[in-house]
């Protein structure tokens, strides 16, 4: 193969680009602006988590309660909405519990050293069930009627595109400038990369950390704002899906470390655009449900193979122990 | 002269006697064995999931008559985890309850264990969604009748002489669920003998309205000139009307479901995001569920002995029929 490096992004990249040129040639109207808006409009939330995840991938964590919180926040949200209070007021308190959660998390991961995958994946059942027992009482919340803003984030066109794209694309690109432009964005990097040399160095490991997972949290949030204008209303059963391994897949697909400190944005709109082109060919091919699930996890299978077949696992990566599950 | 004294007197006591009998009423004999027969009886009701309207509207029914007879009525919930259900199951078997209320996931999941409850000794009813073992009795829609309303609906809009494309996109539910196979078999049956409908999607978006929302915008890309969908819950297809709503086509796209009955399914109407729910109407529902949980318990057949289905009635929701009382809310049912 010479000295030609293929990152994992790099095979992923190619591997939706063929998909996309294949469905093009091969399926009518998969080409048009209308089929491609919906591509990404039905991968846009997922998108929008997967950038949550990345931050925290990146800085060598892993936040399994990302959905939960989405859920758990917006169901709060929109069920003291029905019940009269004001929907401004009933954000607020959503929002202030979406902090306390990637607080709560944070604390536990960077204070207590509780390990990320154990905290998160039990903070999401704690977060679901205390939900599911004191916030709101029906498993699918109504979006609220008459505000004007909400409807428009759910309905409306920014640029001729829909707006939960256009939330996407805002958000992407304010996560790209926090991590390649500010003091906090390089350390994640750093503090993902060697932890333990971040911290030596001088920067507040720690607080890092927690701050880390409020950021995951309040994205969790606005995905779930954006779902819930999208689709008016919230089900809850969404935390019993697959989707969080979805996001994971976006990431992982995409081509960002899970030892941390590698990867960017850029890996996460790959990610998200091969499930996208997979998802939408398969639904105009009218493939059924089971063999939909089959090509999904095979195609998965294919990346992670052709991954560690490029960049085989040598002395370095293997010593990085924590963080890599 | 002294007999007749005797026998007027003696038809008078009798008479007092029969005037005073009547004064106290009558305590009713069947009665006391109805009550006795119920209280203290152990039910367990193992839903899909709590939360959402059906099951929480047929629970506040149950528990009303519970507290009312003096039964108790439990209820597992395994929150959409068939596995979780499956335990549940299990665990009872060995607990022995008097009767078993079980709302199916999928047609196999609960089959065998549900046979081994009967022969267990413990009565099971299945409710609105069945497994293929017939149990003691099945309470609930019948999915085929359903199926085929809402097919002859979709027909009628975009059938031969409608001057439409006669496209339809089917929405699956859980794949593997009763109400989807039956509903499935109904569609294909009464969409073969129209040779103007061509189903072009039938895809399933698994009880979730984001995905169908998903689904019915790549649908509509590839056929802008979809004319109907059928779906299988309104919870769910409510996302597609959603979409076609979005794509601003409510008026070309005709969408019929089933459903609960619940007000959201009737908002959903006025909206513009449904044209037609089948509705199974729960309230309907939890009384006969209840006839059935009473009958169950004191029935002296034994477990599995005699099987019977009671397909409750449907009624048909639509823009010009709803009103402001047609639907029910939860509090209502409480």
């Amino acid at each position: 193969m010479g000295k030609v490096q293929l990152s994992q992004e790099g095979v992923v990249f190619a591997l939706a680009v063929a998909m996309f040129a294949v469905f093009a040639v091969s399926l009518n109207n998969f080409l048009t602006a209308g089929n491609l808006i919906a591509l990404v409009r039905s991968v846009s939330i997922l998108g929008i988590l997967g950038l949550g995840m990345g931050l925290v991938v990146i800085g060598r964590g892993i936040d399994l309660a990302m959905v939960a919180t989405m859920v758990v926040s917006l169901s709060w949200v929109l069920s003291l909405a029905q019940s009269g209070t004001p929907f401004d007021t009933a954000l607020a308190y959503g929002f202030l519990l979406t902090i306390a959660i990637g607080l709560a998390s944070g604390i536990l991961i960077a204070y207590a050293d509780i390990p990320a995958i154990f905290t998160t994946l039990a903070m999401g059942l704690v977060i679901y069930g205390s939900g599911r027992a004191f916030l709101f009482e029906i498993d699918v919340q109504n979006s609220p009627t008459g505000v004007e803003w909400f409807d428009f984030l759910g309905r409306g066109l920014l640029f001729g595109l829909p707006m939960p794209i256009a939330a996407f694309a805002v958000l992407a690109a304010l996560i790209a400038l926090l991590l390649l432009r500010t003091r906090f964005g390089r350390f994640v990097y750093a503090a993902g990369d060697n932890p333990l040399a971040a911290r030596i160095t001088g920067l507040p490991l720690r607080p890092l950390i927690v701050v880390q997972y409020v950021v995951s949290s309040l994205i969790a949030f606005l995905a779930g704002i954006v779902m819930a204008a999208a689709v008016s209303g919230m089900s809850t059963r969404v935390y019993n899906s697959t989707m969080i391994y979805d996001v994971l897949l976006v990431v992982v697909l995409g081509g960002i470390s899970l030892s941390g400190g590698r990867g960017g944005v850029r890996n996460v709109l790959v990610g998200t655009l091969l499930v996208g082109v997979l998802l939408n060919g398969m639904t105009i091919l009218d493939i059924t449900y089971t063999t939909q699930n089959l090509i999904k996890s095979l195609i998965l299978l294919l990346a992670i193979m052709v991954d560690s077949f490029i960049n085989p696992r040598d002395e370095q990566t293997s010593q990085q122990s924590q963080g890599d599950i | 002269m002294k007999i007749r004294t005797i026998l007027a007197a003696g038809l008078m006591a009798l008479g007092l006697v029969g005037t005073t009998h009547a004064d106290d009423g009558l305590d009713n004999p069947s009665r006391n064995p109805f009550y006795d027969g119920l209280k203290g009886k152990r039910v367990v009701f193992i839903p899909l999931a709590m939360g959402f309207d059906l099951t929480e509207g047929w629970a506040a029914i149950m528990r009303k008559q519970a507290a009312d007879l003096g039964y108790t009525l439990e209820i597992r919930d395994p929150n959409w985890s068939t596995d979780a259900g499956t335990r549940a199951l299990t665990a009872l078997i060995a607990e022995k309850p008097d009767l078993i209320i079980a709302h199916n996931p999928d047609v196999q999941s609960y089959a065998r264990l549900l046979k081994r409850a009967m022969d267990a000794g413990i009565k099971v009813v299945q409710l609105n969604l069945e497994s293929v073992v017939p149990t003691d009795a099945y309470v609930g829609a019948d999915w085929s009748r359903v199926g085929y309303i809402e097919a002859d609906a979709l027909v009628k809009q975009c059938g031969a002489g409608s001057g439409k494309s006669g496209k339809i996109a089917i929405i699956r539910g859980q794949p593997t669920a009763a109400s989807d196979l039956y509903e499935l078999y109904a569609y294909k049956q009464t969409f073969a003998k129209d040779p103007s409908i061509k189903i072009v999607s039938e895809q399933a978006a698994q009880y979730d309205p984001a995905k169908a929302r998903a689904i019915m915008e790549t649908v509509l890309q590839q056929h802008p000139d979809l004319c109907g969908v059928v779906g299988n819950w309104d919870n769910q297809d409510v996302g597609a009307g959603a979409a076609i709503q979005a794509a601003g086509k409510a008026d070309d796209v005709y969408v019929v479901t089933s459903g609960g009955g619940n007000q959201i399914g009737c908002d959903n109407i006025t909206k513009g995001l449904l044209d037609l729910i089948i509705s199974y109407d729960v309230p309907l529902q939890g009384n006969a569920i209840n006839q059935q949980i009473v009958q169950s318990l004191l029935s002296p057949a034994k477990a599995g002995e005699s099987k019977t289905s009671y397909y409750t009635p449907l009624t048909l929701l639509t823009k010009d029929n709803i009103g402001p009382r047609t639907c029910w809310q939860l509090d209502q049912l409480k």
